[in-house]
């Protein structure tokens, strides 16, 4: 065979496996050799995993405590009642009472829980402004339009930290006694509130401006805190180095979450006798209620919990994965059954072409 | 209506005020059009804004265009303004690029034309370029110029001021035409300084695009001469077999007849292109009511849970419903990748891609590509397309005795080797000819039987073939190929016709010369369907001699005639073999008889009415008791390699109508002979359609174009349809098209028409796909057809192989496409209802910009342009693989919403499966990573990795570019993630980059990698388990032969074509014959005999490849 005159020459089109649309390729086929053993193996390794990830999540222990304070449930209702709209109502103060029979297996976490808590809502979630967090002295004093309505307080003053999720910072706090007989002292059990956040955001995501003669309260100088707080930023702890926008705290409710309903880290217990967990005996909880939910319909918890290799106290994923690996084994079944019933009668097809 | 005045040497006349046109507010403009032409589209200022209008008038940029606008206006911008600036900037800039290549090239081609140079006659000849040519202006031309304006003849260097001129570039004719000039400019203006002070004044039509029509006058010397076409040279012909000629500009440019009949190419728009936008109004309406149906959602959460959450509190006192409006905005921007940006750029390159494939592979030029897959009516020209458009003399009947077999000189019949005769003892024999029976040599050389020589003796004297000598070689040039075949094989057989005058003509029988009275010539035309001549030989003898079509040949054979029955079989043998027939015979004619007839015939020839009529009449007193001499068998050259593509096409299921302008015998002769028909065909004629109904059948077209059209329109569609094979004979260009209208109409098929001369262009243009066979006859149907390449042939490559594969990948990558961007932006629909549907994203803003840009686009687009399901040798041998294409199996309205769910549930897996691993988790090491961006970036990766696997297994040619492309998608995703989420990013932009330090806090959790896992399993084994099942069960076409692929490999050797073989012959007639008049008149007119002319093949020769040459540049 050969081409035309007028396709040769010159214009030749180039004989190069690229061209000719010859490149060496795979043409894999979704044979059964294929399929089969994938569905096999896959619900295999899956039931496997399923079934590791479903024990470690069940080994988890989990206690939490509902100290919204709804309807006569525990000593919180008294503070609950005060829990009017959005003005902040004054400070009040409870707690959770609890026993242990038994060694809670630590290291222990500490965690507080929202619900109903739209971090994610968009309006929300973007009122910030990541420049002033990030200490650049320009935008300390001219915070983001986004921050809107907390970028300025009426007096002209910026606000440091601007923005609806600085201004809305969760404020209750936690402390957690130990007593180990029945009549015996309380003894405060050490919280570790720091390493809290991830590294990243301490150390790079959030910095403080840079200091004015040593003074973080001079650096912050002219700015105003967001109206609900009740003390400027640079007070937020009397620790020089979780004060200010790297104040630990603040960094984990930064981070905002995913979902309407989420826990944060408030601390680690690893300290001292408590760094296997906490012994068996009663332990109280006490609570400064001063954070409103009940005006949205949300719910406060408090969790104590311990975590594996894979995290949390979630028995989702290794349900999942079991649901997934039985399923895959049985449509490996049905290919199986399918392949050999059909095989027969495509082979037969054939012999009649 | 002649309003358009041209006076020759007088550039100031066309200047006059009357002759302005007012362009634009005071810029006043000649109508006379300058010669330079300008197909360019911009200029270097023009070109940003005009391109930039030019692609917002498409929807889909101007919706893009909107939604950036939108994006600005911060109540409801929910996206970063470059997350659609970014892909929109780079859809523009690709087409920008390629808009600009293009023009570019038009530049270059308009420079290279306007450049071109022309003498000018005027205060002496001097050289000028095209470009500055003007109305009025004479010029000459040389042998082998192209004209370059339309102009009228006023001279030339041939008698009576002929010329020559080939129109292949206007109407794909490659005959050449004559155009006379008038007598009075033939007599005053042959010389140069007659021509310097000619002040003629024309008064004409305005310029139009009619070739064929002109009417005007001329005014000079106070006398007024009407033109006509006849005398008029058009921009594009070319200048042969004239030494020089002279003429005045009247048309130029823009205003030259070529200019006006190119026109604007329609845009065409593919099958797919059509189903494309449906499914993306579709979309957008999807878009709208999703967006419309969370804003309810908005309004809704907002009065129940938004208004009394303190938190929320953002200063404005907006009711819940004005909130849940402005959301509505906010989702039309968050959900806009449902409408993809990049899938028209995406297209287009994909496109642009199979063209080059497809021209590295055929020579063909550009961009139809998918609808190649989907053909199911061809539309093709016969000559030129499907034959050479080169006669051959293969054979002849004498005497009841067939020649032409390989006969060796000892007539043993079938030799093995097979030698050409040697044709050196004849001087004139040209040397072309190869013919392989010795034995009818010997005849002629033995003279024993005397009618051999008479035979070919007939052929030398009985046509209108004008000869030409130069350097002692004979040129023939003759009004039909058939009528020169035929001349040519006389003159190897040592009977050459040298030379005619008006009355005689000189033949040279076996070397000597003789001169023959022509007494008249009874010319052919297609009711006679016969020639004949009648000489007085030197001895005085009035001889008859006549050819013809066996049917009205043997009606008027004496009734002793010999050997009726002997030729009659061998007719019959040559109709078989798909050979068109010519009879021959002749008779004597006693010198009373001829001179009474004679009487008749010169009343005749100067009857005032019905002139042609009663001339028949007189023929028909003559042209009887005929002595039948035998039959010539003339061979019309197929292109190589047609019979084989007819029918490979047609197991594809594709329908192929010839349609040409020949007469009904030559067309049905080819039908044979390309075995579109074949004996067992049941053949109907459209003149007898009525009655039955047939299983193929041809038509006369004339029958169709009558009044009352629609319903009968629509009967001829459908009966033709039923045909599985259809030839239309006698049909214009015009009704070309309309035939391919009609089917495009009815049918709503696609359909391709493939011709090569510029009568097919109206049908090249007509049809969704236009293919251009590059060719003999100029270039215009090149220039206006979608592909071109040289050989019909190539035409099952382009459509079994190319057009199939580009159809599979074009839609696959449709199907894809879609699915990919459902299932990337569903996930924010899903996210609405845990977000209070406040528009909230799914993933980081820099994500959702680079997703259709960088992570998901490169192997899609190596998919639409590399993959094969088989390779083409198998694509050719099960032609049945085509059909996929034509029942638009792989993509339509059910495959689409097939994609869509496919992608709304992969976007449901995407989003549920992480938000049960993230409900109230929190991570190894106690630090909560139920975040927001943790979250996202376990959905974009989970997403970006589902969405390449897919692609992954929809590819079914895995080159080592799919598997880089696939896997270099994935890490470059990561890679950038990670990049993005640096420290060192955030030190410089701390507000652009907000996702510090997400990728690796998340991506370090084992946690989250086994949800990521889980998802995309999830995403793709009900895939895999789908596909195996339907592969089992229902297996394509296709999948068997991928299957057994091994298997066909092995036996790859199979025969290239089975030796067809041919029923037995049924009783019918092969006669064919090109031609409809010949030049009778011309010669006994006698102006046409020149004194002097040059060898006309050599010129035609040079003319093309030449031509060949500017065309290349």
């Amino acid at each position: 065979m050969t081409w035309s005159a007028a396709a040769r020459g010159a214009h030749q089109p180039d004989n190069t496996a690229f061209t000719q649309q010859r490149l060496p390729a795979w043409q894999p086929l979704l044979s059964a050799s294929i399929a089969l053993p994938l569905f096999f193996c896959a619900g295999l390794a899956f039931i496997g995993l399923g079934l590791g990830l479903f024990y470690s999540s069940n080994g988890i222990k989990e206690l939490e405590y509902d100290y919204t304070g709804t309807a006569g449930t525990g000593g919180c209702s008294a503070c609950a009642l005060a829990d009017r709209g959005r003005a902040p109502p004054p400070p009040c103060s409870c707690a959770w009472h609890f026993s242990l029979a038994e060694l809670f297996p630590g290291p222990v976490y500490l965690y507080y829980e929202l619900t109903n808590f739209y971090q994610n809502n968009r309006r929300y979630s973007v009122s910030r402004d990541d420049a002033q967090l990030s200490g650049l002295p320009s935008a300390l004093r001219h915070p983001a339009n986004e921050c809107a309505p907390y970028q300025r307080r009426a007096s002209g003053l910026p606000i440091a930290p601007c923005g609806a999720i600085a201004n809305s910072l969760f404020n209750d706090s936690f402390s957690l006694w130990h007593r180990r007989r029945a009549g015996g002292p309380y003894v405060e059990v050490p919280l570790d509130r720091t390493g809290i956040a991830w590294w990243t955001d301490c150390h790079v995501k959030f910095r403080n401006p840079p200091l004015v003669n040593g003074s973080l309260a001079l650096a912050f100088h002219g700015t105003a805190p967001p109206p609900n707080w009740p003390r400027p930023v640079y007070a937020l702890s009397p620790d020089p180095n979780n004060t200010g926008f790297v104040n630990q705290d603040f960094v984990v409710w930064m981070r905002t979450a995913a979902l309407p309903t989420f826990r944060k880290l408030y601390a680690r217990i690893r300290q001292g006798n408590y760094s296997a967990g906490l012994p068996r005996g009663s332990y109280v909880v006490n609570i400064t209620y001063n954070y409103p939910v009940r005006a949205f319909g949300g719910r406060k918890l408090v969790v104590l919990s311990n975590i594996s290799w894979m995290g949390g106290k979630n028995p989702f994923l290794g349900i999942a994965y079991l649901a997934v690996g039985s399923l895959c084994i049985l449509v490996g079944f049905v290919m199986l059954v399918v392949y050999i019933r059909y095989q027969d009668q495509n082979d037969e097809d054939e012999d009649e072409e | 209506d002649c309003t358009w005045q041209v006076k020759a040497n007088d550039r100031s006349f066309h200047e006059q005020p009357h002759f302005m046109n007012t362009k634009f507010f005071c810029i006043k403009e000649s109508k006379y059009a300058n010669n330079a032409i300008k197909t360019y589209k911009y200029n270097a200022f023009s070109f940003l804004p005009m391109n930039l209008f030019e692609q917002f008038k498409r929807a889909a940029n101007f919706y893009f265009l909107i939604l950036l606008i939108l994006q600005a206006i911060p109540q409801i911008s929910t996206l970063a303004w470059y997350t659609t600036l970014f892909p929109l900037l780079v859809v523009l800039g690709i087409t920008a690029m390629k808009d600009l290549v293009d023009d570019v090239a038009r530049h270059k081609m308009d420079n290279e034309i306007n450049n071109r140079t022309c003498e000018v006659i005027k205060d002496g000849r001097y050289f000028t370029k095209w470009k500055e040519i003007q109305v009025g202006d004479i010029i000459r031309l040389k042998k082998n110029d192209f004209i370059p304006a339309d102009i009228l003849l006023l001279s030339s260097s041939e008698p009576n001021s002929l010329c020559y001129v080939e129109t292949a570039e206007l109407d794909g004719e490659t005959n050449l035409k004559f155009k006379m000039a008038l007598e009075i400019t033939h007599q005053y203006l042959q010389r140069e300084n007659a021509l310097t002070t000619f002040d003629g004044f024309i008064e004409c039509e305005e310029p139009n695009n009619r070739l064929d029509k002109f009417t005007g006058t001329l005014f000079w010397r106070n006398t007024s001469f009407p033109l006509d076409a006849d005398k008029i040279l058009l921009r594009g012909c070319v200048i042969r077999n004239t030494d020089f000629c002279h003429g005045m500009v009247i048309f130029a440019g823009a205003d030259t007849k070529i200019m006006k009949n190119s026109g604007k190419t329609r845009f065409k728009r593919t099958k797919i292109d059509y189903l494309m936008n449906y499914m993306v109004y579709t979309i957008f309406v999807v878009l709208i009511l999703v967006s419309a149906g969370l804003a309810i959602g908005h309004a809704y959460w907002e009065a129940q849970i938004g208004n009394n959450s303190w938190y929320l509190y953002d200063g404005e006192d907006y009711t819940p419903s004005y909130r849940g409006f402005l959301n509505f905005w906010g989702y039309i921007i968050i959900l806009n990748t449902m409408v993809p940006i990049s899938l028209y750029v995406s297209v287009e390159v994909i496109r642009l891609g199979q063209s080059y494939f497809i021209n590295w592979d055929l020579q063909i030029t550009t961009t139809l590509n998918e609808q190649l897959g989907q053909i199911h009516y061809i539309f093709s020209d016969k000559t030129g397309t499907l034959t050479q458009n080169i006669m051959t003399f293969k054979k002849c009947c004498i005497n009841g005795q067939i020649y032409g077999e390989w006969n060796t000189s000892k007539g043993m019949s079938l030799a093995p080797e097979k030698d050409p005769v040697d044709f050196s003892w004849n001087m004139f024999a040209d040397g072309k000819l190869a013919f392989y029976d010795h034995y009818l040599i010997e005849q002629i050389h033995s003279g024993k039987e005397s009618e051999v020589r008479q035979f070919f003796f007939l052929l030398a004297v009985c046509h209108t073939v004008m000869v030409d000598r130069i350097d002692g070689q004979l040129n023939y040039q003759a009004a039909s190929p058939d009528e020169g075949a035929l001349v040519s094989a006389a003159r190897n057989f040592g009977f050459a016709f040298l030379a005619r005058t008006q009355n005689t003509i000189t033949i040279s029988e076996l070397g000597t010369e003789r001169t023959y009275d022509v007494l008249a010539i009874l010319d052919f035309n297609s009711d006679r369907k016969r020639m004949s001549i009648i000489v007085r030989t030197p001895e005085g003898n009035i001889r008859l001699y006549c050819k013809g079509a066996d049917t009205v040949i043997y009606e008027r054979l004496h009734q002793m005639s010999p050997t009726k029955q002997e030729t009659q079989d061998a007719l019959d043998i040559f109709a078989s073999e798909t050979l068109r027939t010519l009879c021959l015979c002749y008779k004597e004619i006693e010198e009373k008889e001829y001179e009474e007839w004679n009487k008749k015939f010169m009343a005749a020839s100067i009857a005032s009415t019905n002139r042609d009529e009663a001339l028949d009449k007189v023929y028909e007193e003559i042209e009887k008791d005929l002595i039948l001499l035998g039959a010539t068998a003339i061979e019309d050259k197929l292109q190589d390699g047609v019979p084989e593509t007819i029918s490979k096409l047609a197991k594809a299921d594709i329908k192929i109508w010839v349609l040409t302008g020949d007469k009904k015998e030559t067309a049905e002769n080819i039908g044979f002979a390309c075995e579109l028909l074949t004996e067992d065909t049941t053949i109907c004629y459209g003149e007898d359609i009525k009655t039955e109904e047939e299983r193929r059948m041809r038509t006369q077209s004339k029958r169709r174009l009558e009044a009352r059209k629609e319903q009968r329109q629509k009967n001829f569609v459908d009966l033709a349809c039923e045909c599985s094979a259809v030839i239309c004979c006698r049909v214009t260009p015009k009704q070309k098209a309309m035939v391919v209208d009609l089917v495009k109409r009815y049918k709503k098929a696609i359909t391709l028409a493939i011709g090569d001369g510029a009568n097919d262009v109206n049908m090249i243009k007509t049809a969704h796909i236009g293919v251009g066979i590059s060719g003999q006859e100029g270039m215009q149907a090149v220039m206006s057809s979608d592909y071109s390449f040289a050989q019909f042939r190539y035409l099952q490559r382009l459509l079994l192989v190319h057009g199939r594969w580009s159809y599979i990948r074009m839609c696959k990558f449709l199907r894809y496409f879609f699915y990919k961007n459902f299932a990337f932006t569903l996930v924010h629909f899903w996210y609405s209802f845990f977000n209070g549907y406040s528009a909230q994203t799914a993933y980081e803003d820099w994500f959702i910009t680079l997703y259709n840009v960088l992570y998901s686009s490169l192997p899609v687009l190596l998919m639409g342009l590399l993959d094969q399901d088989v390779s083409d040798k198998l694509s050719l041998r099960f032609p049945g693989l085509y059909v996929v294409g034509q029942r638009d199996l792989l993509f339509n309205y059910k495959k689409f919403f097939v994609s869509l769910v496919h992608g709304i549930l992969t976007s449901m897996i995407l989003f549920f499966i992480p938000l049960g691993a993230y409900l109230q988790t929190v991570g190894q090491d106690g630090e909560a990573p139920s975040d927001y961006q943790s979250f996202a970036v376990t959905i974009a990766s989970a997403l970006i990795i589902t969405v390449n696997f897919q692609i992954g297994l929809d590819t079914s040619y895995w080159t080592f570019v799919n598997a880089f492309s696939i896997f270099g998608s994935i890490a470059l995703y990561f890679g950038i993630m990670f990049d993005f989420h640096s420290a060192g990013i955030h030190v410089l932009f701390p507000s652009a980059f907000q996702f510090t330090g997400t990728a690796s806090n998340a991506l370090r959790q084992p946690y989250i990698w086994l949800t990521i896992i889980l998802t995309v399993a999830v995403c793709l084994l009900p895939v895999v388990a789908i596909r195996f099942l339907s592969m089992t069960i229902w297996p394509s076409e296709s999948d068997k032969i991928q299957k057994h692929r091994k298997r066909l490999k092995a036996e790859e050797q199979w025969k290239r074509r089975q030796v067809f073989r041919r029923g037995v012959s049924s009783r019918r007639s092969a006669y064919a014959f090109s031609h409809q008049r010949g030049y009778a008149d011309l010669i006994s007119s006698g102006r046409s005999i020149r004194k002097k002319r040059s060898p006309l093949d050599a010129i035609i020769a040079d003319g093309t490849a030449e031509y060949r040459r500017t065309v290349e540049s």
